[in-house]
């Protein structure tokens, strides 16, 4: 199953690109187990997750926490805590 | 309802007039400006420049106006907000309010600016005049101010 996965500010900035679609392996079924098969992926997602707990991720656009299950997900974006307004 | 995300300034007298068109049940109207400070704790700010999650940016605030209509009886209220790359005294983000007495007006912009600080997908980068460049970090004042409307 391919997952489009967006990223933002300096999050986008440590990983080198704003998206990719990615095949997730069988054993990849929450956003935890996401962010640790990307960190095996690359030294860029190593930077980019080094402090993980800074890192908040949305589900076809709803925020999320880790645990949430991403097996049928469309759309996974990784972004810094928001600082609109 | 509305929400909007522009790249160009907004003139709050017409957008109050886009709410307000056609009707007499509105008493109060409340609105919210941000604009770019000049300064920040690491020196002058030359601009800013805002991004965000398109698609996902308008269904939390749409979620957000939702909510404060659900909590205050407001007739109107919208929201606009700027991306792209702002100087010191650009408008950033405008938040209106009607209903028809003041006070829920004025509680449902405060709701509404909170929440969008801490939901709405928008990142600040800010660049200072000596050419050096850093995202904004959140503020946990943010979070804090967040909870006052989670316990009420």
């Amino acid at each position: 199953m391919a997952v489009r996965i967006i990223y933002f500010a300096w999050v986008r900035e440590k990983i080198g690109r704003p998206e990719e679609s990615i095949e997730l392996p069988a054993h990849v079924r929450t956003v935890a187990d996401l962010i640790s098969y990307l960190k095996s992926c690359g030294a860029e997602y190593q930077n980019a997750f080094q402090r993980d707990d800074l890192v908040r991720v949305a589900v076809d656009q709803i925020h999320v926490k880790p645990t949430t299950e991403i097996v049928d997900a469309r759309e996974v974006a990784f972004f810094p805590p928001v600082t609109g307004g | 309802m509305a929400v909007r995300i522009d790249t160009v300034d907004f003139n709050i007298a017409n957008e109050i007039k886009k709410l307000t068109a056609n009707r007499s049940d509105i008493g109060a109207i409340v609105t919210f400006t941000g604009t770019v400070r000049g300064a920040t704790k690491s020196g002058p700010l030359a601009s800013m420049t805002l991004e965000h999650y398109p698609g996902m940016t308008e269904r939390e605030l749409s979620t957000i106006e939702l909510e404060a209509k659900k909590r205050w009886p407001l007739t109107e209220c919208a929201i606009v907000h700027r991306v792209g790359t702002l100087l010191p005294g650009e408008n950033i983000v405008l938040v209106i309010t009607a209903s028809t007495h003041r006070h829920a007006a004025f509680e449902a912009a405060e709701f509404l600016m909170d929440y969008l600080k801490t939901r709405a997908p928008f990142w600040k980068k800010e660049t200072l005049r000596d050419g050096t460049a850093a995202w904004v970090d959140a503020r946990e004042v943010d979070e804090t101010a967040i909870a006052r409307w989670q316990t009420t």
